[in-house]
């Protein structure tokens, strides 16, 4: 009965990548990102992919849920392959019918670059979101951008809104789906009739979730005020952020990975993807 | 011993608005309630004990009156902000809607919160955070995330919130009102547990009279006003006005009451249904001895 | 007739995950019609999935449910129908308001019925009354009511669709005993005057033990009993069994009978106990 939000969500876990510092996890997410658009190679593409199933394996996080976070992207990734298969002109034709004119080397693009989609929403849930708990993303986010703080940006405020709307988020999804089944129950029809029909079916729904919505902020502020928050300032925290050797190590690991990426692309390249 | 709590004549309108008049929620309420004590605060809805709980842990300041907390004067003229803040860190607050109260997503993260804002340090917070889960039987739920938890083990994890503070004082305003059977006595068993084992002073507001039967002492509001004030067996022991004020006795005392009136006497305060039976069997018996014939 | 039939109702969530345990499984029951009958069983054993398939809102996977003696899902498009048949109160329904005034709150659920005009305002107006708003608060927003009030609007706004069947899932909770006692009587009396056949979901024994002349008991996604009110009680070793109370005057009931006073065990209000002790005199 559980909300099914999957993309975005942690999965619970102790493996050697759950309990690297987040401040590192998310370094290192980004450079596995800029590493993973270096790859212009076959080589490089194949050797960030197996990377990327050990990255996996270590998580132990169950590879249908990895399948699952791609499928919101479905469409993007189906829409780039064709773009490529389609519009790419290269030198060996492999294929003519009309105006349609498929190359080898669109097929060798079109596979690279949804391999690079693939890698990149990897590297994302792996790093980030699937073994690292949106709170701690957010503390580890508000310490990288500490520094500005003294641009009087609000570093904290941003970071603690960003924790409340992860910890509502399933809590309205819910409140939603109850609200809807309550107002199905008095006959309330949002399937048919015309747009502007439909629209106005929609405020039984909208009013009672907006009134929830502000009564839910308006008692946890109450809550969070008992319990003594006053903002950033003065504050500690549990599990201060402390990086230990194996976090450096795995960032050691990533450097080394994008390193062995320029690699191969300049001295074994195989085949190399056009953009 | 030292009140934690003291009113003296606390009185609160809510403002009206152009079209409403002001409503008057609380008029001239006085009490103390001593450390280490189990109050529970009884009252139909709009009696005023919702109110007072603001007032208690200030969320509002009362109109008139005067109210100390964990030995702090709130409303005096000089009292600012951080005299309120030094006071809720003696004095906390669980509320109805554990949905509401729940700031983490993870349940020691969401434990360790209060402490967080205290500035204590990270290794302190640690052991205060196992501690306090400890003593609520959450930790094996530590790691788990919160929205997955039952209403009880909500509340449970709220609690634990409050003991990771030191807490000497911690009001529950209808903090079983949302849960069902299970979790109404998961987090009742704790509730006393908190005061009998670490000597937390309880303020319980309650709709549950047998929740409130547990508690030393039962304050009544009504009207706005203190109605009946006294231990569970002064309290119950006056049906009549209990139902004057819209509220209802534990069903042993309602039997023993209507018992009474046919000249059956049986105490007022057997609030357990083995002791209550008992006091009814040997009535029974004593009543039959002259007419029956001790055929028993 | 029997209002409502269940036969061999299976229903799972999610049934396409592995593990997946039914919520409700292989569940037949009976209720006959014009009587108030209670549905208890602790958190997740199976109670809102019911309720939820009476009303149309879910679809079992197997089995019939039958309204009146017709299947609900005969024909699926009708099932607004069945809806309207089947008033539905959720778990605190006063959530749900939306309207500007409680009239047309109370309104909304008629009006998707496509009545109109006099009609429309007479329904409202009988559906006021049995759930206890006055009617000067009619035109007020039901925003500024209390939050008793706001439930019985709630409650009016179901009643008012006229439904064959009304199915309450926990009215009474996080109320006051006079809000208990206001809601729940107004239950009562609209189903002694209008012969609606009424479903109460509650943990509540000692209300149940008040308004139910029969009981449901589930436990584990099926039926454990449903039998008269006196008789579910007298079974109190079976309700703990599965984690319910009883009332607590049942309890002294039994603990009579040990000491040798023998009431019965099937005592479940106050004022029957007192009649039976003060026949033993």
């Amino acid at each position: 009965m559980k909300s099914d939000i999957t993309f975005g969500q942690y999965v619970e876990g102790d493996s050697l990548i759950h309990r690297l510092d987040p401040r590192i996890k998310i370094v290192i997410a980004l450079i596995y990102i800029v590493v993973i658009f270096l790859a212009k190679s076959a080589t490089a593409f194949a050797l960030l992919t197996a990377a990327a199933v050990v990255f996996v394996l270590m998580t132990g996080i169950p590879p249908r849920l990895i399948f699952r976070a791609m499928r919101p992207l479905v469409f993007i990734i189906v829409f780039t392959a064709v773009i490529n298969l389609f519009f790419m002109r290269g030198e060996h034709l492999l294929f003519e019918f009309h105006f349609i004119r498929i190359y080898r080397e669109g097929i060798v693009n079109a596979f690279l670059i949804v391999l690079r989609i693939l890698l990149l929403i990897v590297a994302t849930s792996v790093f980030m979101t699937y073994t690292t708990t949106p709170l701690a993303l957010t503390d580890a986010l508000e310490q990288l951008l500490n520094p500005l703080k003294k641009l009087r940006v609000p570093v904290h405020e941003f970071s603690m809104m960003m924790t409340i709307a992860l910890r509502f988020i399933p809590t309205l999804i819910d409140e939603t789906q109850k609200i809807i089944n309550a107002q199905t129950a008095r006959g309330a029809d949002f399937t048919t009739g015309s747009l502007l029909q439909r629209g106005r079916a929609l405020i039984p729904i909208l009013i009672p979730l907006f009134i929830s919505a502000f009564r839910r902020a308006d008692e946890l502020a109450t809550a969070m005020e008992c319990r003594c928050y006053t903002g950033g300032e003065g504050r500690t925290r549990m599990n201060s952020l402390k990086s230990e050797p194996k976090d450096w190590i795995f960032f050691s690991l990533i450097l080394l990975l994008g390193a062995a990426v320029v690699c191969l692309n300049r001295f074994f390249p195989l085949v190399t993807i056009r953009l | 011993m030292n009140p934690i709590i003291k009113a003296e004549n606390l009185t609160f309108s809510y403002p009206g608005d152009e079209e409403t008049k002001p409503v008057r929620a609380l008029c001239g309420v006085s009490f103390e309630i001593p450390e280490g004590s189990f109050t529970a605060v009884l009252g139909h809805n709009g009696s005023g004990k919702s109110t007072l709980a603001k007032l208690l842990c200030m969320v509002n300041l009362p109109d008139s009156g005067r109210l100390w907390v964990a030995g702090r004067e709130i409303t005096s003229p000089d009292a600012d902000e951080s005299d309120v803040l030094k006071a809720r860190r003696d004095v906390g607050m669980v509320f109805q809607n554990p949905d509401n109260q729940i700031v983490a997503t993870i349940v020691e993260e969401d434990v360790a919160f209060g402490c967080e804002n205290l500035g204590i340090p990270p290794a302190e917070i640690r052991r205060r955070v196992d501690d306090a889960l400890a003593a609520v039987g959450m930790t094996e739920y530590a790691r788990k995330q919160t929205y997955n938890l039952s209403g009880g083990q909500k509340q449970r994890v709220a609690i634990a919130g409050t003991i990771a503070m030191n807490r000497r004082c911690v009001i529950f305003d209808e903090s079983t009102a949302m849960l069902d059977p299970m979790g109404r006595r998961e987090v009742m068993e704790i509730i006393r547990k908190l005061n009998r084992e670490q000597g937390v002073t309880v303020l319980l507001i309650t709709h549950h009279m047998n929740e409130a039967a547990l508690a030393d002492r039962i304050i009544v509001m009504n009207e706005g006003a203190i109605y009946l004030d006294g231990s569970p067996r002064d309290v119950f022991g006056n049906p009549a006005a209990m139902w004057a004020a819209g509220l209802d006795v534990p069903q042993t005392t309602e039997l023993a009451y209507k018992l009474g009136k046919h000249g059956v006497d049986v105490p007022l305060d057997l609030f357990d249904p083995d002791a209550c039976a008992k006091a009814v069997a040997d009535a029974v018996r004593r009543k039959r001895k002259p007419t029956g014939g001790g055929k028993s | 007739m029997n209002a409502i039939e269940l036969k061999n109702v299976t229903f799972t969530y999610g049934k396409s995950m592995p593990g997946a345990t039914p919520a409700l499984d292989d569940v037949s029951i009976e209720v006959k019609s014009g009587g108030i009958t209670g549905l208890i069983g602790h958190t997740g054993s199976g109670k809102s999935t019911l309720v939820q398939l009476l009303n149309g809102l879910l679809k079992p996977d197997s089995g019939t449910v039958l309204l009146d003696g017709i299947d609900i899902w005969a024909e699926p498009k009708k099932i607004r129908e069945v809806r309207f048949k089947a008033g539905l109160v959720m778990q605190y329904p006063e959530y749900q308001l939306f309207a500007e005034t409680v009239a047309e709150d109370i309104g909304f659920g008629p009006k998707n019925m496509g009545l109109n005009g006099a009609e429309l305002d007479a329904r409202v107006k009988e559906a006021a009354r049995f759930s206890g708003i006055p009617e000067e608060l009619l035109s007020k927003s039901p925003f500024d009511l209390s939050g008793g009030q706001k439930r019985r609007v709630a409650l009016a706004g179901v009643i008012a669709m006229n439904p064959k069947i009304l199915i309450l899932d926990e009215p009474a909770a996080g109320l006051d005993p006079a809000g208990r006692r206001d809601i729940l009587g107004g239950v009562k009396r609209f189903s002694r005057e209008s012969g609606t056949t009424v479903l109460i979901v509650s943990h509540s024994m000692e209300d149940m033990a008040m308004y139910c002349d029969d009981i449901i008991v589930m436990a584990k996604a099926k039926i454990l009993m449903h039998r008269p009110t006196a008789e579910v009680f007298s079974r109190a070793e079976e309700l703990s069994a599965v984690g319910l109370d009883v009332p607590l005057i049942t309890r002294v009931a039994a603990a009579l009978q040990k000491e040798g006073v023998d009431i019965g065990l099937d005592v479940y209000t106050v004022d029957y106990a007192v009649e039976q002790i003060l026949s033993l005199l």
